[in-house]
């Protein structure tokens, strides 16, 4: 379905230096509440197809939906998190149209009442190659709730898309799940950080949801996704251009990735004269490009109206303020809370952002580690095994627990850091815990006092020449029998202990 | 509050919306009756005052909720039972978009 041949697309460089982007952000995520919006069928990913229904999901007869409460709950929650109002007084409306993702033929949304306006969110632009980072104010237009539609899978056809479908399969478990739609005020004045901006936002919005604990936020699961709207006009015009609203965007790099291509490609298309069509497009992960949707019917009348089978939600004042006093504190703080507790610089602090490794972090510190032990295994070792296995850290079969623990056996001599390495390559491979692992493996530091001397005065035996340069004060000449006292003992001595008994049996 | 006349295209646009087929010599027919509808409803907004809030539910109540727990629902064969055709344990239903022109 790509069309880049059809497509003249204008270099990245040059369109924003002639064209100012103007975004707007729409996002869904999914509420991690236990039951779905408006009835009690479970939430849970990935169960086998239609088995979490009932007749209120299915829009059965005689069914009526009721509002889960822990979902308006998270909701205002979020809302209070964006610095939005929490309004007095909302209801939900039918969004009517057809399409078997919804059984009802239309879905539970909120129109014109939504439940949270008018908020902001800063977001931080890392720097390019050690330059300074950047925070852009995005508004918050509103947070509105609403129920997740159906699974479709389309059969028969060559492509396994919607065109040229011979039919389609529809698993309603997703159907109700309780969602969120966070909708941004136009942002303008990015200027070439537009793509970043957008890439920036979305991260902070899963950051700011997983402190709130009200969504997993997992993306692969389509928990979160992105609808990206872009419009660009010229540097010194005074109206925005039309936009078009690329669906779906399901990935960060894909935000960042739309965005760079539809600045590109409407740039082509002004400069070749023409204009730009307010349309639905979708975005192709494979080569990042993005094509049109369905065109015939761009204006979507849905006929919303309150659903007259719900009462109003009208959140009193006293409990709004309850709930922003349970508000956690924002991860932007957290993260120049604990950059300071720690004493890192900024760019120390990025790469334990970047890894994904924060919250393993701060988890292995409550484990007793300090943050330079625990930020050594995260980011080292571990980080290079996540890479390997195309995993997050957080997936890794070790627990924060487990490097706390290492962390403090290498802390008091009972491992040093090859055998640690050994250790967590044991953990990795699912050997047990690390008591295990080291008794299995026999990776003990030799704290036998006996068998180090044992082995020192052998080697002091053996090397009578180097032996006695020591004795005559060429201490750094103890380094070449350390490493013969450590070949000896096969790695498992502690290299400090066998150092000094060195220089005391030669009496240097 | 009189409203705008329904024309035929009005009500072609609407039967489309709805999925309705409708007879194009039937459209005249079908707006005439939508806008005596529509005359009767729009009396209720003469007689509604300034302090009257619009509501959308008989009842003058708010925050009816339920508490999140899971509630078991149907078997898959109960939820498949009706379905006019089934494959793969889903519900299978007819081709969605015509072939691209």
């Amino acid at each position: 379905m790509s069309a880049t041949s059809a497509e003249a697309l204008v270099d990245y460089d040059d369109a924003v230096a002639r064209y100012q982007p103007v975004l707007g952000l729409e996002v869904h995520v999914e509420l991690n509440t236990a039951s779905k919006m408006f009835c009690g069928c479970s939430t849970t990913f990935g169960a086998e197809p239609n088995t979490q229904v009932c007749p209120t999901c299915l829009g059965l007869p005689g069914s009526l939906p009721v509002v889960n409460h822990d979902a308006v709950e998270s909701a205002i929650r979020m809302g209070l998190a964006l610095n939005c109002d929490i309004a007095p007084w909302g209801r939900f409306a039918r969004k009517n149209y057809f399409y078997p993702d919804m059984p009802k033929d239309y879905q539970i949304s909120q129109y014109d009442e939504p439940l949270c306006v008018d908020g902001w969110l800063d977001v931080t632009v890392p720097g390019i190659d050690g330059a300074e980072s950047t925070v852009v104010r995005v508004g918050i237009e509103r947070v509105h709730m609403e129920e997740d539609t159906g699974k479709l899978t389309h059969a028969g056809g060559a492509t396994g898309r919607i065109h040229g479908a011979d039919y389609s399969l529809v698993d309603y478990n997703r159907a109700g799940v309780p969602l969120i739609e966070i909708v941004t005020k136009p942002v303008t004045g990015t200027g070439a950080l537009a793509p970043e901006v957008a890439k920036a936002y979305v991260t902070e919005l899963r950051e700011l949801m997983r402190a709130l604990g009200v969504s997993d936020v997992r993306m692969e699961q389509g928990s979160l996704r992105c609808d990206a709207n872009v419009s660009i006009a010229p540097a010194d015009a005074v109206e925005w251009g039309t936009r078009t609203e690329t669906k779906n965007v399901n990935s960060l790099r894909s935000v960042e990735r739309a965005v760079r291509y539809e600045i590109r490609r409407q740039a082509g298309v002004l400069d070749a004269g023409g204009t730009i069509t307010q349309e639905t497009r979708h975005f192709h992960e494979d080569d990042g490009t993005t094509t049109p949707g369905r065109s015939k019917e761009t204006a979507e009348d849905y006929r919303y109206f309150p659903d007259p089978d719900l009462v109003p939600v009208a959140p009193a004042l006293d409990y709004v303020e309850r709930l922003r006093t349970t508000m956690p504190e924002s991860p932007a703080v957290r993260r120049e809370r604990l950059r300071a507790e720690w004493g890192l610089s900024e760019f120390d602090m990025a790469s334990v952002i970047n890894a994904g490794a924060l919250d393993l972090v701060v988890a292995t510190i409550a484990e007793g580690a300090d943050h330079a032990g625990a930020r050594k295994w995260w980011l080292g070792e571990l980080a290079r095994e996540a890479n390997e296995r195309g995993v997050g850290l957080a997936d890794l079969p070790v627990t924060p627990a487990d490097v706390a623990a290492v962390e403090s056996m290498v802390g008091a001599g009972r491992l040093n850091d090859k055998l640690a390495r050994q250790v967590f390559a044991g953990l990795l491979a699912g050997e047990g815990s690390p008591e295990e692992i080291i008794a299995a493996r026999g990776l003990e530091v030799v704290s036998d006092e006996g068998v180090l001397v044992a082995a020192v005065d052998d080697v002091i035996a053996a090397n009578p020449d180097v032996a006695q340069k020591i004795r005559d004060g060429k201490v750094a000449a103890a380094g070449a029998l350390i490493g013969q006292v450590m070949k000896a003992t096969k790695g498992k001595a502690d290299a400090g202990r066998v150092r000094e008994l060195i220089l005391e049996r030669l009496e240097a | 509050m009189p409203h705008e006349p329904l024309t035929p295209a009005d009500v072609a646009h609407l039967a489309h919306l709805a999925r309705i087929n409708l007879p194009a010599d039937s459209l005249g027919h079908y707006a005439d009756q939508l806008d005596a509808i529509l005359d009767a409803v729009s009396r209720v907004a003469e007689v509604a005052a300034e302090e009257v809030p619009p509501m959308s539910h008989p009842q003058d109540i708010a925050n009816v909720t339920r508490a999140d727990v899971v509630v078991e629902g149907l078997t898959r064969d109960d939820a498949l039972a009706a379905a006019p055709a089934v494959e793969d344990d889903r519900f299978r239903v007819p081709r969605i978009l015509e072939d691209a022109e």
